[in-house]
């Protein structure tokens, strides 16, 4: 068994009660926890999928730009603040398996435990009313 | 290895007539290796007699703090190796976000709360701060894992080949959980606690107390059984008891949680006192329990 530090589980149990979707990555990118107003963004339920591999939950929705442009996913909050820990946060369309195009604001930010330990990233992502 | 509570009690000291079979005294456990080596997990009100009984020939003792609420530490300016020169004092315990261990533990050995300074204690103290890597004391292999309770929290998991004995005396595993437990992976302790010979764990409240009580840190009797089972461990030990429980209600109360949740595991209640030999004579794993009169 590999254990989630306790930060990691405390942050999963309050995003558990938040109406705002919630995702949380490992330090590897592994997406290990959504909360349920995440799930109809990804169109999958985290009892059902479990933990899932960055190149699994990526292609779950198609990222782009004002234009329509397809975004690099190295420009997305989520995977600045892992790869650089640092806080970042922008907006953008995304379209989902249920083929529904939202306009949306995600915040991202590392998570650093006691003794400055890495413990990943948690993103809250807000829909941009039309 | 001999493993004897020195103090079962939560919170804050409950000495009388009506706790005198559990005890009264705040958290403190003495495990003991067939090499000599001596652990103190945590430096509650129990630590000052378990001082008294340490052999005179003894040069190195460690202490291993969970953390430094009050019930936690409370003894340990009346730990006698603490004014012997001629010993060692090892004490592990974690840091905060911003403070050292010395720091923090300075704050409760000086004036105005204690005269002493940790610094003019006569013998000498080495500190280490937890979590850390896993290390070794004697024959204990030790590793240490942050928890699940207010103010930075750890959990010590002490293993000999006699077997494995967990301390998880002030844990909240059930906190904000939906449904309790989740899997191992998501429950704060049981990695530290899985298939443990012995788990000295939290079980303060009854389930009614817990629900006034959420986010204290602690566990209800049901929950700690709950958590005992999911993490596979042989015997458990109810412990840190609430003050306000007496002997006949801690009794009652433990015989309750047993009929209905029917733990998969041996219980012997958490009384001053009691010592468990780990491991038999023929070196295979196993426990047994003896309630001392203490
Ligand atoms: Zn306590
Ligand atoms: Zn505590």
């Amino acid at each position: 068994m590999i254990a989630k530090e306790v930060e990691i589980i405390l942050a999963r149990q309050w995003a558990s009660y938040l109406a705002m979707p919630i995702f949380i990555v490992d330090p590897q990118g592994t997406l290990i926890y959504y909360n349920e107003s995440a799930e109809h963004i990804l169109g999958r339920r985290f009892e059902e999928t479990g933990e899932m591999p960055v190149a699994e939950w990526a292609t779950l929705f198609k990222a782009s730009d004002e234009a329509g442009k397809p975004l690099d996913s190295d420009t997305l909050p989520l995977v600045i603040a892992l790869a650089e820990r640092r806080p970042a946060r922008r907006d953008f369309w995304i379209r989902g398996l249920d083929d529904v195009l939202r306009h949306i604001e995600v915040s991202a930010f590392p998570l650093i435990g006691l003794g400055q330990r890495h413990l990943g990233a948690m993103a809250i992502v807000w829909e941009v009313s039309a | 290895m001999k493993i004897t509570l020195w103090g079962t009690r939560g919170s804050l000291a409950s000495p009388g007539p009506e706790t005198a079979r559990y005890g009264g005294n705040t958290s403190c456990v003495e495990v003991r290796g067939g090499d000599g080596t001596v652990l103190v997990l945590d430096a509650g009100t129990g630590i000052r007699r378990l001082g008294a009984t340490l052999p005179k020939t003894l040069r190195r003792v460690d202490v291993l703090l969970t953390h430094l609420h009050m019930d936690h530490i409370q003894g340990l300016g009346f730990f006698a190796p603490l004014r012997n020169p001629n010993v060692e004092v090892h004490i592990w315990g974690p840091a905060s976000v911003t403070l050292g261990l010395r720091a923090r533990l300075s704050r409760y050995l000086s004036p105005p709360l204690f005269p002493v300074h940790l610094r003019d204690m006569p013998s000498t103290v080495c500190l280490h701060e937890v979590p850390c890597a896993e290390f070794d004391v004697g024959e204990f292999h030790i590793n240490s894992s942050l928890v699940c309770h207010p103010d930075p929290t750890v959990g010590y998991r002490i293993m000999t080949p006699d077997g494995v004995v967990v301390y998880l005396p002030d844990h909240e595993p059930a906190l904000g959980a939906q449904q309790f437990p989740l899997s191992q992976d998501w429950t704060s302790g049981c990695a530290l606690a899985e298939n443990a010979d012995l788990l000295i764990h939290d079980a303060q409240y009854t389930p009614q107390e817990y629900e006034d009580r959420v986010g204290f840190g602690h566990s209800s009797l049901p929950q700690a059984f709950e958590f005992g089972a999911l993490a596979g461990v042989k015997h458990f030990v109810p412990f840190h008891h609430d003050p306000a429980h007496s002997d006949d209600d801690l009794d009652r109360l433990i015989a309750e949680t047993v009929t209905a949740v029917k733990p998969p595991f041996q219980i012997t209640p958490g009384a001053e006192g009691t010592t468990f030999a780990l491991g038999t004579a023929e070196g295979t794993p196993g426990t047994k329990g003896n309630s001392g009169t203490g």
